[in-house]
């Protein structure tokens, strides 16, 4: 001990103190039990208590699934081979897969065409999720859905040809006209989209469909969790960029503009979704001329999306409401118009303070999807609730059914919420 | 308020004014809703001048001058800038704000954007410079405020004076013909005034074309040529900066000197 404490002032080191382990009571696994678990009476009891629960749930699950049958044909099976014991019946799973993921009536030598759709949408959405690579890989992005339309529903290869035509006319109408007018590139785009789709449809030739490459498959035999992620990933990439229409109409100094995305935005917040979905499957027909066909999968992904846009809508109000007003004023006095003003510095900005919001739409409408079980349409829960736990071999299997969409469903939410947070961290520029 | 004493001579060789005009208000009223803000500002500006517009807060002086570049409308009354007229018309408005550079109080950089990003980005959309060009430009305005090496970082990470400085070369990339300044130094420290001072006299030697918002009186008193005091939405009283400072005219005038100058 140097004298240190001694009542002069006068102090000169002797030599360097060398290095020594802390005590053994503060470090590693004692001492984080001893802050974390048992630094107080009360935070023992909890400990303990909560210890208790965790046994009790853990005693009753784990054998459960532990002894689980995958092998046997059906439940009363199941019991026969557990013989009174306490196990799951997850057979179910093993012989119902195909059901669960792509529905009863998808031909299951064709099985191959949604799993590669599938596969793509990896390839399709990287470069949208991920802006660090190449951005060439967008190409693959503009093809992805007629490619991925072409394999699911199969049917003669023109149709996304003509659909894929349309859009490129469009988009090439709006390159050229839309510098000069807005209004001319937009309404031109959207003549020239459906002038294109309109001959295009005239030629493919009828019945093209049948002795097609790839067997045409009907919506009404998608199904399971296969329809689940089409919608779910068709509403939300549609709905994004239309909330953001609405959004900025909202704003807009265009007093008809303005109120039309008003009015469109509080009706459609205002109906509960499974309303929206009765409309689409029921009463939308009577829209349409009499004797068009729209798609009931079309109509389902239209309600969807409406019902999603409205609310990304309000979220990215929130993001542009939380900009501060000299944003807008440097890009304006910088001589900045409005698109360029919007796409380079108000909506990046705006967009970033909205991702966690749009993150929680985008989850919501996810498992919102199920609900078009209600409208007869045999999606994961859909198939569950009917033709499996209608089936005489698994009437009453609940646990196992409802926890292996429930892991499904969790797993792609989970994934959406972590990517969210990698990109919030991805986009911090406050600090280093 | 300080009296910055600028230590350093100023080169008044290029700081001449010619008789052109630069901009021209004729009759500018301007109203926030009932509120009369702005009562017939008439003000002729020559290529050339450096104006300090003083006034106490809620004069008008900030809405006067965002009025020059159409942040703000006015309701009557003309403003002929750089030739063109300020109209509802928003070519003309695009056209005058590319050629009138603008700094804010709290700098309003682009906080998503590098330093370069914020400085390329109008020459590269409204200019249509090209990009490597753009950026070449860029460094040489980011050598002149003297801060080239914090190009790549973001505007977060730098501190207040660095980041008006970087304002006030992302608007001088613009290579505009007339500058305004809108309180640059209010929102800073006392010590990081004197770096952007320093940038603004430097503009000012090589004859730009200035209007400033300031509080900073030794700024005036050294390079402006004329002072401007606002009071009330109108313009009270304008001399070359020695009379204005040491013979004050209206009483008005007299009373705000000597609240920011006795202490």
């Amino acid at each position: 001990m140097t004298d240190q404490t001694t009542n002069s002032i006068a102090f000169v080191a002797d030599g360097n103190i060398p290095q020594s382990p802390p005590p053994a009571r503060e470090t590693g696994a004692v001492k984080w039990i001893r802050a974390n678990l048992f630094s107080s009476w009360g935070n023992s009891l909890l400990t303990i208590a909560a210890g208790l629960v965790i046994y009790m749930v853990l005693s009753g699950a784990v054998p459960w699934m532990w002894n689980g049958v995958w092998t046997t044909s059906s439940l009363s099976e199941c019991r026969e081979v557990l013989a009174g014991e306490v196990g799951a019946c997850f057979s179910v799973l093993s012989e119902r897969w195909n059901q669960l993921l792509f529905g009863f009536q998808y031909p299951s030598d064709q099985y191959w065409r949604p799993t590669l759709a599938f596969l793509l949408l990896f390839v399709a959405g990287a470069p949208v999720l991920f802006f660090d690579l190449p951005r060439k890989l967008l190409a693959f992005t503009a093809i992805y859905p007629f490619l991925a339309f072409y394999l699911i529903w199969g049917g003669t290869l023109m149709a996304p040809i003509v659909a894929f035509l349309g859009v490129a006319a469009a988009a090439f109408v709006f390159q050229t006209y839309g510098k000069g007018s807005f209004a001319l590139g937009f309404f031109g785009a959207i003549i020239a989209a459906f002038a294109v789709w309109f001959v295009g449809g005239a030629l493919i030739p009828e019945g093209a469909s049948e002795e097609a490459m790839l067997q045409a498959v009907p919506s009404r035999d998608l199904g399971g969790f296969m329809l689940n992620l089409m919608l779910g990933v068709t509403c939300v990439s549609l709905s994004v960029p239309l909330g953001i229409a609405l959004a900025l109409g909202r704003q807009s100094n265009m007093p008809l503009i303005k109120w039309i995305c008003i009015i469109f935005i509080e009706f459609v917040r205002g109906v509960p979704l499974i309303t929206l979905l009765f409309v689409a499957s029921v009463m939308l027909s009577y829209f349409f001329p009499p004797d068009s066909t729209v798609d009931l999968f079309l109509r389902v992904v239209i309600m969807i999306t409406m019902f999603s846009a409205a609310y990304i809508a309000e979220v990215i109000r929130g993001g542009l409401a939380a900009l501060p007003k000299g944003q807008y004023e440097a890009a304006d006095s910088l001589g900045l118009d409005y698109p360029q003003a919007m796409r380079l510095i108000i909506l990046p900005q705006a967009l970033k303070i909205s991702i966690p919001g749009i993150v929680n739409v985008a989850v919501g409408l996810f498992k919102d999807t199920t609900l078009v079980s209600v409208i007869s349409m045999f999606d994961l829960v859909g198939m569950i609730r009917g033709p499996i736990l209608a089936s005489t071999e698994w009437a009453g299997v609940y646990w196992e059914l409802l926890g292996a969409a429930a892991l499904l469903f969790f797993v792609v939410c989970y994934g959406i919420s972590q990517y969210s947070q990698w990109l919030e961290r991805r986009l911090a520029t406050d600090h280093h | 308020m300080s009296e910055l004493a600028i230590e350093r001579e100023i080169d008044r060789t290029k700081m001449s004014v010619s008789d052109e005009v630069a901009i021209q208000i004729t009759g500018m009223n301007k109203w926030y809703g009932q509120f009369h803000v702005l009562r017939d500002i008439n003000l002729t500006v020559n290529r050339g001048e450096r104006i300090v517009i003083a006034g106490p807060s809620g004069s008008g002086k900030s809405t006067m001058i965002r009025c020059l570049n159409a942040l703000e409308e006015h309701q009557e009354g003309q403003i002929i800038v750089d030739g063109t007229e300020l109209t509802s018309d928003l070519k003309n408005i695009d056209k005058i704000r590319s050629e009138v550079g603008m700094c804010f109080q709290h700098f309003n950089l682009f906080p998503h954007l590098t330093i370069l990003e914020n400085c390329t980005l109008a020459p590269i959309w409204v200019r249509k410079t090209a990009k490597k060009e753009a950026e070449e430009l860029a460094m040489h305005f980011l050598e002149k405020v003297k801060i080239p090496e914090q190009a790549h970082k973001y505007p977060g990470m730098l501190s207040g004076g660095q980041q008006q400085r970087v304002a006030i070369a992302r608007s001088l990339c613009m290579k505009p013909r007339i500058m305004l300044f809108d309180e640059p130094t209010s929102a800073l420290d006392p010590e990081m005034i004197k770096e952007v001072l320093d940038t603004m006299i430097e503009l000012a030697e090589e004859g730009m074309t200035m209007l400033c918002v300031t509080h900073e009186m030794g700024f005036a008193r050294q390079v402006a040529n004329r002072v401007i005091f606002m009071a009330d939405g109108q313009i009270v009283e304008q001399n070359e900066p020695e009379e204005f400072f040491n013979n004050p005219q209206s009483e008005r005038t007299q009373q705000f000197l000597s609240q920011i100058l006795g202490h």
